[in-house]
């Protein structure tokens, strides 16, 4: 892999502590850059490697010294003389709780990593009580701002409602929507630039929106795909897997990824075939692409059909006869 | 960019309202009839874009003229203003005040927040609902709404109504009698009011480009509310009503409500109005940083941070331009003294936010008023249309050389657009999210330009001290905190109001000045702050109304609210209905707040209707601790004080009072 040049003059470097351990960095380097070179492991879910952090998560909290709150790791940059602490009982009680909190609103269940956190903090999201009933498709984005049902308590609010299904290549299943903002930057100004999707409502009841809710067909949408590589619940998949999901039949020890370079225009994006049963079930891009950063269009996404209609197109071919 | 929308066209008064703030359309480009030349040329990029903050003036201007926001006029603001539709709908839907359905032009505005529903605001709830359907009901001619504070706490319950029009209108009934909010809730609307001939469109002042054509009721200037109330309901009682003792000696911020009529320059100057922009004129930008920081000012929002430092620091800035934001979202339940400052006497805001511009190096100051606030509006509209035509405001303040002036954005309902960030995303045309701190708006502040935040009577506070001098005001009040403070008294005192007194007095001295408790009536507990602030018990009234004196006492002042909850408060009622206003006003951004204060509401709720409550008050404290900690802002770090202070310190749910925090077990 090439390594882009760097013609930024060089930075200071810093002194700073992170678990009583003195790191000296690049003026600018965030706790969680500094944190993984160390290999100190920080949870994170909203924070996206190709993207600008959002922080909304909270997962990735540390301790600063001397901080009246905590602060996330993903955006706050080292200072000078800077202490930090990631594992202070602080710390460790709001990442449960975040998890929790999470766990108990939203559908987990294809986030990786999440069974060893919840391990880990100790996080028990069944305390906040049964599961309330999942809304009826579209009644979440026709919520009012500043208005909700108060309920009795009884049972814990989700965001779950069924999978908006409107096109053939993929699928939104918003129940699994932490609302880390992410699909909503690749869409937007960081790459793709078509802004089919924003943040709609607000509190609980925010979600991400087309204008209107239209279904995505009527929408700015342009099927690159971007949003399902930087989405970290899987909340937005392949119809390929969202279907095979469903069937039971997706396995993912059984799949083996393969990049090779897309074939269809001069750019030479990468892609990774992921193949299960000689089948591309889904397609993703090395995020650590100079060029490309792991965004691809409609193409390079989800134009691998044709690989596998293997004697469909030579038999019609071949019944039309030759010239 | 380039666009996609839904190919819906607006109707002829949607368009008219749009254009009302943004001029009317050059080309086909931008929504205007298609010409030939169009093809010659492509309209948009940066021109277009930079006019993004005209997006929330333009959605006001359609909910005040249809009453609610179609999918045809959205995708007309989004052309006029090269806004992908995404945005502007992500940017509609997270206001309280806009609909994008099809609604009555009608909305009445019932408040049920704390203050309210200790007056009684439960009863009229449920009349309402009887009489006119379920909460935001689309049939019939109006429709209304539980409300979070509507600020005016003094005179509670209250409601308001807002009626669109070509002329939007309102009504206020407050306190609310069952027939007055009959007569809001169910008289037709004004058939004339949608008519051409009214007068025009929402006011040209919305977008603060300068006065328009005389205005009807009003020769002065145009503003965006008529001023007649809606017909067959009473006109609102005087501003000055809301300060029981008005017209005292003693007072240094009030001393005009109530004297000058709020309309009027020549009577504002009459009373001592710019002086102070005189001596700041006179004194340099220089002498007005110390001045203000030997006067020990601190904010008045509720966060105390010293604002000389806070101007020095905007001051010293070497990016520009410089602005200057003040905020007047004032949303905190329980909290009205800024709007009674703008209501009657609006000049000293003016005056002093231009002094603030001088001093911090700004040339524009934007008014960042709550959508609540309808009078104090029209007050405010009037006062810097007055002040442009006579030279106070614009190129060349008073022949100084110092050019300066004002535009009003108008909130549409939400709180957390009151937070000094989150108020920078609302004015720039993007939703009302709170930005992670570094940087701190000194040094990235609105359009990421170095900005200075002040709230309204903080801002006014600058007179005395450029009058007074620094050193003098110092000497009012305590040593840790300086100058007169206002409070806004609430609930069931005698006379509630807003008061003035110098810092230092106790809980007890502003009781008394409010007459006290009616005959039979005892102090259950007092709220301090408001929803994000702290209860104290009935018994704890010695304790000194100044920051370090509450900070001792273990509670806080916040933005002064003292709302007192009699014997016959209903304390779990009053914790469910704060924990529902944090989550009806959490953005969202954020997990802590987002699912934390549904959880806390949920918990709460198990805890009113016999559920285990030291099982659930443990379950809360965890909630709260990390609600605490590691919201991004002050909204989700605050959602637990209350409910927390009613567990530690009234002993709610169990301990007796008095035993100290993280004791409680059943």
């Amino acid at each position: 892999m090439t390594v882009p040049v760097h013609l930024a003059p060089p930075k200071r470097l810093i002194d700073a502590t992170i678990d009583g351990e003195e790191v000296r960095v690049p003026e600018g380097t965030t706790v969680l850059d500094a944190c993984s070179a160390s290999g100190t492991e920080i949870p994170t879910l909203c924070y996206g490697d190709t993207l600008a952090p959002r922080n909304a998560c909270r997962v990735c909290v540390v301790e600063v010294e001397g901080a009246r709150t905590l602060a996330p790791a993903c955006s706050r940059k080292l200072e000078p003389g800077m202490s930090v602490n990631t594992d202070s009982e602080r710390v460790r009680h709001s990442r449960k709780l975040v998890l929790e909190l999470l766990g108990s609103s939203v559908d987990l269940s294809t986030t990786p990593k999440v069974p060893e956190w919840m391990d880990r903090y100790e996080a028990e999201p069944d305390r906040f009580g049964p599961r309330a009933e999942p809304a009826p498709l579209g009644e979440r984005d026709a919520r009012r701002a500043g208005e909700h049902e108060a309920g009795d308590g009884t049972v814990a609010a989700t965001v779950e409602q069924p999978p908006k299904i409107d096109n053939d290549l993929y699928v939104r299943d918003y129940s699994k929507c932490i609302m880390c903002y992410k699909c909503v930057d690749a869409c937007g100004d960081q790459w793709q630039n078509s802004f089919a999707i924003g943040v709609a409502g607000r509190g609980f009841d925010a979600r991400i929106s087309t204008e209107h809710d239209a279904p995505l067909t009527d929408s700015a949408c342009v099927y690159c795909g971007n949003c399902i590589e930087v989405c970290p619940t899987g909340a937005l998949s392949f119809a390929t897997e969202f279907d095979m999901r469903q069937a039971g039949t997706w396995d993912e020890e059984a799949q083996t990824e393969t990049t090779t370079i897309c074939t269809y225009c001069g750019v030479g994006c990468n892609l990774t075939l992921h193949v299960q049963e000689n089948e591309i079930v889904k397609v993703t891009s090395p995020h650590d692409n100079p060029v490309t950063h792991g965004n691809l269009c409609i193409k390079g996404r989800f134009g691998f059909q044709h690989v596998q209609r293997r004697g469909e197109g030579a038999g019609k071919g071949a019944e039309k006869g030759p010239l | 960019m380039d666009l996609r929308f839904l190919d819906e066209t607006p109707n002829d008064a949607e368009r008219e309202a749009v254009d009302s703030v943004l001029g009317p359309p050059e080309s086909g480009w931008d929504g205007g009839t298609r010409l030939d030349t169009d093809l010659r040329y492509a309209r948009g990029g940066h021109t277009a874009r930079d006019r993004r903050d005209l997006l929330l003036p333009a959605l006001h201007a359609i909910n005040d003229r249809v009453g609610w926001i179609s999918r045809g006029a959205l995708d007309h603001v989004c052309r006029r203003l090269t806004i992908p539709p995404a945005e502007a709908y992500a940017v509609a839907s997270f206001y309280a005040m806009f609909a994008l359905q099809e609604r009555p032009r009608r909305v009445v505005h019932l408040c049920t927040d704390i203050a309210c529903a200790a007056k009684g605001s439960g009863p009229l709830r449920d009349r309402l609902a009887e009489r006119a359907g379920p909460p935001g009901g689309h049939d019939g001619d109006v429709t209304w709404h539980e409300s979070p504070c509507l600020g005016m706490c003094e005179r509670a319950p209250a409601a308001l109504a807002i009626e669109a029009g070509t002329r939007p209108r309102y009504a206020v009934a407050a306190p609310a009698t069952p027939e007055a909010l009959d007569t809001l809730a169910t008289a037709s609307p004004d058939p004339a009011a949608n008519g051409h001939a009214n007068g025009h469109a929402a006011g040209p002042s919305a977008n603060g480009h300068g006065p328009g054509p005389a205005d009807r009721d009003h020769p002065a200037a145009p503003t965006t509310f008529d001023g007649a109330p809606l017909p067959g309901t009473d006109p609102e009682p005087d501003p000055a009503d809301a300060v029981p003792d008005a017209g005292s000696s003693d007072h240094v911020l009030l001393r005009r409500i109530g004297r000058v009529d709020p309309l009027s320059l020549d009577d504002y100057r009459a009373e001592g109005g710019y002086s102070a922009l005189r001596e700041a004129l006179r004194m340099g930008p220089a002498g007005v940083l110390r001045e203000v920081s030997d006067s020990g000012l601190v904010g008045r929002g509720g966060a105390a941070f010293p604002t000389g430092r806070k101007w020095q620091a905007t001051a010293s800035q070497p990016d520009r331009p410089h602005y200057l934001v003040c905020n007047a979202d004032e949303s905190e339940p329980g909290t009205f003294k800024d709007r009674v400052i703008m209501e009657g006497d609006p000049f000293s805001l003016i005056e002093a936010m231009t002094i603030a511009g001088y001093a911090i190096g700004a040339r524009t100051g934007y008014l960042y008023i709550r959508g609540e606030y309808p009078r104090a509006l029209r007050h405010l509209e009037n006062a810097i249309t007055v002040a442009r035509e006579r030279d106070l405001l614009g190129d060349d303040v008073l022949g100084s050389g110092f050019s300066f002036d004002i535009e009003i954005r108008r909130g549409a309902g939400a709180y957390i657009c009151g937070e000094e960030t989150a108020i920078f995303g609302s004015i720039e045309g993007e939703r009302g999210e709170p930005r992670t701190k570094p940087p701190f708006p000194v040094e990235k502040g609105l359009f990421g330009k170095p900005t200075a935040v002040n709230n309204v009577e903080t801002l006014v506070n600058v007179l005395p001290i450029l009058l007074m001098g620094g050193p003098a005001y110092a000497a009012v009040g305590t040593e840790g905190s300086t100058g007169p403070k206002l409070f806004c008294l609430s609930g069931g005192v005698r006379r509630p109001g807003l008061y003035e007194l110098p810092f230092g007095a106790t809980l007890r001295d502003l009781i008394e000045a409010a007459g006290g408790m009616p005959e039979g009536r005892s102090i259950q507990a007092v709220l301090l702050g408001g929803a994000a602030g702290a209860f104290v018990r009935g018994d704890e009234l010695d304790i000194p109304l100044t920051f370090e004196g509450a900070r001792a006492a273990g509670t806080t002042l916040g933005s002064g609210v003292v709302l007192v909850l009699d014997d016959t408060a209903d304390l779990v009622a009053t914790l469910v209905r704060v924990a529902a206003f944090f989550r009806d006003e959490s953005c969202g951004q954020c997990v802590p707040c987002r699912v934390g204060t549904v959880r806390q509401e949920e918990s709460l709720l198990r805890i009113s209707r016999g559920g285990d409550a030291a099982s659930e008050v443990a379950l809360l404290r965890e909630v709260g601790q990390a609600m605490r900690d590691a919201s991004i802002c002050g909204l989700g770090q605050t959602a637990w004080n209350a409910v927390e202070s009613a567990v530690d310190r009234l002993g709610l749910f169990g301990p007796a009072p008095g035993e100290p925090a993280g004791k409680q077990t059943s």
